[in-house]
């Protein structure tokens, strides 16, 4: 990766009192791409985007800002711009003096704020709003006047903290769409938070699973889903099924697990050194059912089914394992199968992933 | 927020509260321990004549001689400020939960019309029920109306005093306890009549545990300026029955006898602060104001 | 709270007698007010006995110069101690709802509510005897130090309520778009609180015009405010002309009333 970075996170921690928030977070945003921190409440995510927008200060390491350190430097000062969670759009001040704000701070003259002010609302398509007061808008219209208030002063950096949560489903969809291209268009690095897993592979460049104050795994969305590193981005990703097993093989490239399936299952791996315990995950909808199972073959005892329109959910026994598989209904009035039915299942020994503790 | 606007933010009031408070009270506690000026003031030698005064009198043989005057006082005040704070209980608990029942509009005008004779000066309110208590006012000449006896003597009466100190407190119970009350989830009350409470049982044991908060609150704010209070004995008890504070009042006024004032201000702050302390212990998390 | 019109008649909460229990409340409660009010229009000299419609005691009033001097006392201090009071309160509310890990907080805030603790009358007796062991002897600048004292804390509750109420996003949504501490502050924070502040003010100053136990020991020095004097004439015996001077006073303190009211009101549906 050649292209330069637009923050670089030097080993970072932060603590409040006793609890760690980030241990130890080191990795870098490049320029011009869409960002993801995506991990559950708690995990510190808010914590690092907040430090990058200057209202915390890390306990040890540092922030680069295109090169620069800025941990110490006031928010003020940073020409780095949020998108808040509720907006934060000042209530006593028109939408047109809510743009203007920020370009007023940094001294712009009047001609040239008012006609960026109006690119602005031309962006989001609200130049009809210029004199409304921010409690006469409905979310979406608050979160487009947010972005445009956010980027007019072409920050370096735009940082967005779960802006889509207070929006409904049907606007949230189209919001994606919006800010994606929006990033395309302006070019401005975006740093999206959001615990929303759909949103993060939906959106992003590369994603950062965050989870216990740690960095679990930096990737693009597909190698997020498809290449979990660990137990914890492939549970929080996705749904998968995990099995217990010895590695009773490897070459440096791929190793065996014996399963307690009781079949060996050979795949890829880059962190298998010897023997010893591991585990593997394998994702639902890469397990076959029925006239859909290929590869390792096993035959299993259906114990319970969820018909999801789309999608038919089983869950199944072999041997003492319960596996949680998904069937694509691929025909309409497509055969069943019922609770206590035995059925053929299989999966491709390759799409299983090997996942370090 | 940076460290210099900490302190400079704080420092004014600080300053004002250790100028105009703790140092004066420190004042107060030394002169209530010092000698009476022979022209009234103070002479500052340590001397616990004033608070001797509290019980004895000195009397022919210059012997102490047992007093209970002052301790009456003391004792009066204590049961008039607690019949006040009683009384506006009972008036306040009603009221609360009336006013909770109505809808959002009616519920401003009604608290905001609680608390309008609150921002009426003090002096006029007490002044109002000087004519309605006075001799040949109105109460007596209704009453006459109404074919009484030619009564008088309203004014000048525990009674009247007691009236004038609930009228003028009655506002600082009433919000608390409204608030206490509005904040009451209606699926509590729903819930203890699923679960077979009759009215009776809900009000004794969902509704008024639930009040409590508001109603421990209220009787802080109520109870502790009616120990202080002047107005209501001074003009509604006609300066015949002492109160602590006009108690006080007296020894800076025309009695002029400042240790003593001192003494008795001090005794009244230790009340105080024992009802808010014990209240502290109470509840330590809903004492609003702090301590 | 939700609330249900269809149950509003069958309120399982309502019980009996509530409602005539509260209208005899509510006309006990203005009984007085209403005499007072009623009464001032008495054209007879004797309080109590009718003698047909009159507005004269409210030109007798109006002419009576130490009435007015009295109220032009009574002014200038509430002018100057509620300004005061204001400045300290909006100050300390700034500092102890903003201040991250402050230390002190509690006893801070202890500090600045004090007056509202102690009784009245003690804190009257302890700076009568402040002034005089300073030597202190112009009467307005004592009554202005005492009257910023107790009046600190009036303006201070509803200004932190206003300041707690408020997200902290929104200082920092300034401080992210380049406002400096100060800008922030003055654009951003103080609009949003402003009616707070002017409740608190508000509330600040009709404490202090309407202050008694405090101004009355420390009379001297030509400094009678308008209670003090309104005391006086009542100690002369009940006269048609304080029922008019009452009434102004009740107009008065109605009319404040009602804008803070009003504010807080504006304030609950903004917040």
């Amino acid at each position: 990766m050649s292209r330069p970075s637009a923050i670089e996170v030097v080993n970072v921690s932060k603590k409040f009192g006793d609890y760690t928030a980030l241990d130890h977070v080191d990795f870098k945003i490049l320029q011009n791409e869409f960002f993801t921190l995506l991990g559950p409440s708690g995990c510190g995510k808010t914590t690092l985007l907040r430090m990058i927008a200057g209202f915390e200060t890390p306990s040890a390491g540092t922030l680069l800002l295109k090169g620069k350190a800025i941990a110490q430097m006031p928010a003020h000062k940073r020409r780095v711009n949020t998108v808040f969670q509720n907006y934060a759009l000042f209530p006593h001040m028109t939408l047109s003096q809510n743009i203007a704000f920020g370009l007023e701070n940094l001294g712009w003259d009047k001609a040239r704020i008012r006609e960026r002010v109006g690119r602005m609302l031309e962006m989001v398509h609200m130049e009809d709003f210029a004199a409304r007061k921010p409690d006469q808008l409905s979310g979406g219209q608050r979160q487009r006047i947010a972005l445009a208030r956010a980027l007019a002063s072409e920050p370096e950096v735009l940082l967005l903290d779960e802006p889509l949560s207070a929006l409904d489903l049907k606007l949230r969809q189209a919001m994606r769409n919006e800010l994606r291209a929006l990033q395309r268009d302006t070019g401005i690095t975006f740093v999206f938070v959001t615990h929303d897993q759909e949103e993060a592979l939906d959106m992003s460049d590369r994603i950062a699973v965050m989870g216990h104050g740690r960095v679990q795994q930096i990737g693009t969305p597909i190698e997020i889903y498809e290449d979990p590193k660990t137990r914890f981005v492939a549970d929080f990703i996705g749904d998968t099924n995990f099995l217990e097993g010895e590695v009773i093989a490897s070459d440096g490239s791929t190793a065996t697990i014996r399963t307690a399936l009781g079949t060996d299952v050979t795949t890829t791996c880059e962190n298998v050194s010897g023997p010893g315990p591991a585990t593997l995950s394998i994702r639902p909808e890469k397990i076959g059912v029925g006239e859909q199972a290929e590869g390792l073959i096993l035959t299993s005892t259906v114990l319970s089914r969820n018909y999801l329109g789309g999608f038919t959910h089983y869950t199944v026994r072999v041997g003492e394992i319960d596996l949680r598989l998904s069937r694509r209904n691929a025909q309409s009035h497509q055969d069943a199968f019922d609770i206590g039915d035995a059925v053929r299942i299989g999966f491709r020994d390759s799409n299983a992933r090997i996942l370090g503790q | 927020m940076s460290k210099a606007f900490r302190f400079w933010g704080l420092a004014p009031a600080w300053a004002l509260m250790i100028l105009t408070l703790i140092v004066p009270i420190l004042i107060v506690a030394g002169v209530s321990v010092a000698e009476r000026g022979a022209y009234g003031g103070f002479d500052w030698a340590f001397d616990l004549t004033s608070y001797r005064q509290i019980l004895f009198t000195e009397g022919w043989t210059d012997a102490l001689e047992f007093d209970p005057k002052y301790l009456w006082i003391i004792a009066r005040t204590m049961l008039y400020a607690l019949t006040t704070t009683v009384i506006c209980v009972a008036l306040a608990l009603p009221v609360s939960y009336f006013i909770a029942q109505q809808s959002a509009r009616v519920k401003i005008i009604l608290i905001y019309l609680v608390t309008l004779p609150f921002w009426v000066s003090m002096i006029v309110r007490v002044y109002a029920w000087l004519i309605i208590l006075g001799n040949d006012g109105i109460l007596e000449r209704v009453y006459r109306l109404f074919g009484g006896a030619d009564v008088s003597g309203f004014l000048f009466t525990s009674g009247a005093m007691i009236t004038g100190m609930v009228y003028s407190y009655i506002p600082l119970m009433v919000l608390p306890v409204y608030a206490s009350v509005e904040k009451i989830d209606p699926a509590l009350i729903e819930a203890s009549h699923d679960l077979y409470g009759s009215r009776w049982v809900t009000l004794r044991r969902v509704i008024l545990p639930l009040t409590a908060p508001g109603l421990m609150a209220g009787s802080i704010l109520v109870f502790v300026p009616c120990l202080g209070t002047v107005l209501e004995p001074m003009l509604l008890g006609g300066g015949k029955q002492l109160m602590m504070g006009t108690l006080i009042q007296t020894q800076f006024g025309g009695a002029r006898n400042w240790p003593f004032g001192a003494a008795i201000a001090m005794v009244l702050l230790a009340f105080v602060v024992l009802v808010l302390l014990i209240n502290a212990r109470r509840m330590p998390r809903q004492s609003e104001i702090g301590l | 709270m939700t609330r249900y019109p269809m149950t509003r008649h069958h309120d399982i909460r309502s019980y009996p007698g509530l409602g005539p229990l509260s209208l005899v409340f509510f006309l006990w409660l203005y009984l007085p007010i209403v005499v007072v009010v009623i009464y001032s229009f008495n054209d007879n000299r004797l309080v109590s006995v009718w003698g047909g419609f009159s507005g004269k005691w409210y030109l007798v009033a109006l002419e009576n110069k130490a009435l007015m001097s009295a109220l032009e006392i009574s002014l200038k201090v509430a002018v100057i101690s509620t300004t005061c009071a204001t400045l300290i309160a909006l100050l300390a509310a700034m500092v102890l709802t903003r201040a991250p890990n402050l230390k002190f907080r509690r006893v801070s805030e202890t500090m600045v509510n004090l007056p509202l603790l102690l009784p009245e009358i003690v804190l009257a007796v302890a700076v009568l005897i402040l002034f005089s062991q300073l030597g202190l002897t112009n009467g307005l600048v004592k009554l202005v130090l005492a009257h910023t004292a107790f009046c600190t804390p009036f303006a201070f509750l509803p200004i932190r309520a206003r300041l707690q109420g408020m997200s902290l996003d929104f200082e920092e949504a300034a401080r992210d778009l380049y406002a400096p501490p100060l800008t922030a502050f003055r654009r951003v924070t103080l609009p949003m609180i402003l009616p707070g502040v002017f409740a608190g003010a508000m509330t600040a100053f009709v404490m202090s015009m309407d202050d008694f136990i405090t101004s009355n020991l420390l009379n001297s020095g030509g400094a009678t405010t308008l209670p003090v004097y309104i005391f006086s004439l009542i100690r002369q015996g009940t006269t048609p002309e304080l029922n008019a001077i009452s009434t102004l006073l009740i107009l008065a303190s109605l009319i404040l009333a009602t804008l803070v009211l009003i504010l807080n009101a504006r304030a609950m549906r903004r917040g």
